[in-house]
């Protein structure tokens, strides 16, 4: 390792700012795979943090775990300093309605249109007159970059880089303060792929949100993130901006920070 | 924790311009008593002054609240000035004002009798094209048995032979069950009646024509399709879903002789061996019904059986069991062939496969009973 080389390892923890969410010890173990071994993270407010990783080094399981849908073996887990794991049921439901979370193929609930996928969070959080949800529901359709006439449609009706929209729609439908994306651009075109990452952008600087998403997208990373976790040898191996990744002493993050994909969308973000 | 202090909205109308006061937490949470507790605008007033300065926290239906006033207060030709956001809330606003859709959306569907009229030709026609389309789907289907009995090579014999265990093999058990229990209640009803007239060893024959020539086959068929066709509409309707079929066409394979003719082959078999296994059931069942109830000894109830029965009411009966197998085969797999968009439509496709063949079952049964009364068979 050279003397400029960014040290592995999270970063020293940031203390001037506000930690949403603070993942510690955290292991995860399926059978006796081990994807997670004593895994350490923070998510500061207001930050776009991009988790990148190669296959299967449990990107997609560390926001599955974050948002309670997968139980960890250890470690402890706090969200806007709520023990999502052993805290008392009643914070942890206030908690989940602060957060939003878009599934990479959107998980619309195929049985009801856009707008009523939007609503549905709003019915049963909310009380509010119909009227006014459902003119709320369409300011967040509206917010998500859909065209009007997709409210009513059924997520069938829609294409693929839509149905990413309209998840996006219904995760902001509580105005939450964290959003989770799981891979937001994957199977969409260059140009698509673009336009969304304006629009979380856009999105999390007028909302004020915190983003954590997970992406394979250089062109992402470049654009819009903030800080970079990469996730290798079942933890979190280094944190920071994409400047420093190209420095970092590791064969992987060497291969994924300045390979022709990553030098192609450097200089995209340069002109 | 949410604060749940609400926003307050005050309006001091005696200044010029008119100002509109919003203090405290202008949140999603408290916006329907918000609403209800604005003061409305003055008509007629010419500009309004909205004054943020004292709110805490405002999020998106916060600013669609004001947004939506302002909106509707300048189409009136109000001029609405907004002072004393922050950044981050004029941002905010802005935002949200661009994603208020310009036109309310219609949701009402169409009343009256014109568009009840439409509705009616549409499915009219509809269901023709269904007819039609399922027609042709038979015809496939045909086509393309022949053309696996005359080349049997082309045949996927695994495949059949697992559709002949899913469908055959593992239903033995509830159709003898079945079959058992007929059997059971006819004897039970037939001697109630019989009883009276001292005719109590014509129990027999009650027992042998009806489950042999019509309920053994019959009730078989309506398990068959509630078992077996359910589930290829099912698993083939999800293949669909999931472009399995079509990446089987372009990879140069017939999903008809891959997917289709394994499974109605495999009930073009088992039916008729299941129909007979229930005619077996509903027999023994019987017997034991009437040894005991009747005191109709079994040796009795074999030895009537012989007399009256010839082979050919079993024929009439299992004749029908190929017949039955194409109708549940052909309805299952077109239905299946219908899913597309979401899982909703396999699930509807699934009842509607149930639905469908157990009644052209039913309705094919009636017409064999017809003919063979004409023929007087």
């Amino acid at each position: 390792m050279d003397g400029a080389a960014v040290p592995l390892g999270d970063t020293a923890p940031d203390t001037t700012r506000e930690v949403v969410i603070r993942v510690r010890d955290l292991v995860n173990q399926f059978g006796k795979q081990v994807v997670h071994d004593h895994l350490d993270l923070d998510v500061y407010r207001g930050e776009v943090l991009g988790i990148v990783g190669g296959s299967g080094t449990g990107k997609s399981v560390l926001l599955r775990t974050i948002v309670g849908l997968n139980r960890p073996k250890e470690g402890s887990i706090e969200v806007l300093g709520v023990d999502v794991l052993n805290g008392p049921e009643a914070e942890r439901l206030q908690v989940e309605r602060r957060w939003g979370v878009a599934f990479q193929d959107g998980a619309l609930f195929s049985s009801l249109t856009v707008l009523q996928n939007v609503m549905a969070p709003m019915r049963e959080h909310l009380k509010l007159p119909r009227a006014m949800m459902k003119a709320l529901a369409e300011v967040k359709i509206g917010l998500a970059g859909l065209p009007p006439n997709a409210a009513d449609k059924y997520p069938s009706e829609l294409s693929g880089g839509m149905r990413k929209r309209a998840a996006l729609a219904r995760a902001l439908a509580l105005d939450p303060e964290i959003l989770f994306l799981d891979e937001p651009t994957a199977g969409l075109d260059p140009i698509g792929a673009a336009a969304y990452d304006e629009l979380i952008r856009g999105l999390q600087r007028a909302l004020g949100l915190t983003v954590f998403m997970v992406t394979h997208d250089l062109d992402s990373l470049y654009a819009i993130c903030d800080r970079i976790a990469v996730l290798a040898e079942k933890r979190v191996l280094v944190t920071g901006p994409i400047e420093d990744m190209t420095s970092v002493d590791h064969p992987w993050v060497k291969e994924y920070f300045t390979g022709p994909r990553a030098r192609a969308a450097q200089a995209k973000k340069k002109s | 924790m949410v604060t749940m202090m609400m926003a307050s909205i005050t309006l001091d109308g005696d200044t010029d311009p008119v100002v509109l006061r919003v203090t405290g937490r202008l949140l999603t949470v408290a916006l329907g008593a918000v609403e209800r507790a604005m003061p409305s605008v003055p008509s007629g007033t010419k500009t309004l002054k909205i004054d943020l300065s004292d709110v805490e926290a405002m999020d998106t239906g916060g600013a669609w609240l004001l947004a939506d006033l302002g909106r509707k207060l300048e189409a009136e030709g109000c001029t609405v000035e907004i002072t004393g956001a922050t950044e981050t809330q004029q941002a905010l606003l802005k935002t949200v004002t661009d994603a208020i859709p310009d036109e309310e959306l219609v949701e009402a569907p169409a009343r009256g009798l014109i568009p009840f009229l439409d509705r009616f030709g549409r499915r009219t026609v509809g269901t023709g094209e269904d007819i039609v389309s399922l027609l042709g789907f038979f015809g496939l289907i045909l086509v393309r048995l022949v053309g696996v009995l005359v080349r049997p090579w082309r045949l996927r014999a695994a495949a059949l032979f697992t559709h002949m265990e899913e469908t055959g093999l593992k239903a033995v058990p509830i159709v003898v069950l079945m079959g058992f229990m007929i059997g059971v209640v006819l004897a039970f009803q037939g001697a109630a009646q019989l009883s009276q007239f001292g005719a109590e060893v014509y129990v027999v024959d009650l027992i042998a024509y009806s489950v042999l020539r019509e309920l053994g086959i019959l009730l078989t068929a309506i398990i068959v399709a509630g078992r077996s066709g359910s589930a290829f509409t099912a698993s083939v309707g999800s293949m669909k879903l999931q472009q399995e079929i079509d990446a089987m066409e372009t990879l140069g394979l017939d999903p008809i002789e891959v997917l289709v003719v394994p499974r109605v082959l495999a009930l073009l078999i088992m039916l008729p061996v299941l129909g007979f296994i229930a005619n077996i059931a509903g027999l023994v069942g019987g017997a034991l019904m009437s040894w005991m109830d009747l005191g109709v000894s079994p040796g009795l109830f074999v030895a009537r059986l012989y007399e009256d029965i010839d082979g050919w009411q079993v024929g009439i009966g299992m004749i029908k069991a190929p017949f039955f197998a194409l109708v549940i085969g052909t309805i299952a797999l077109w239905q299946a062939m219908q899913v597309e968009g979401s899982s909703v439509s396999v699930g509807q496709r699934t009842t509607a496969s149930v639905v469908q063949s157990i009644s052209i079952v039913i309705a094919l049964d009636a017409v064999f009973s017809i003919f063979f009364s004409i023929m007087d068979l």
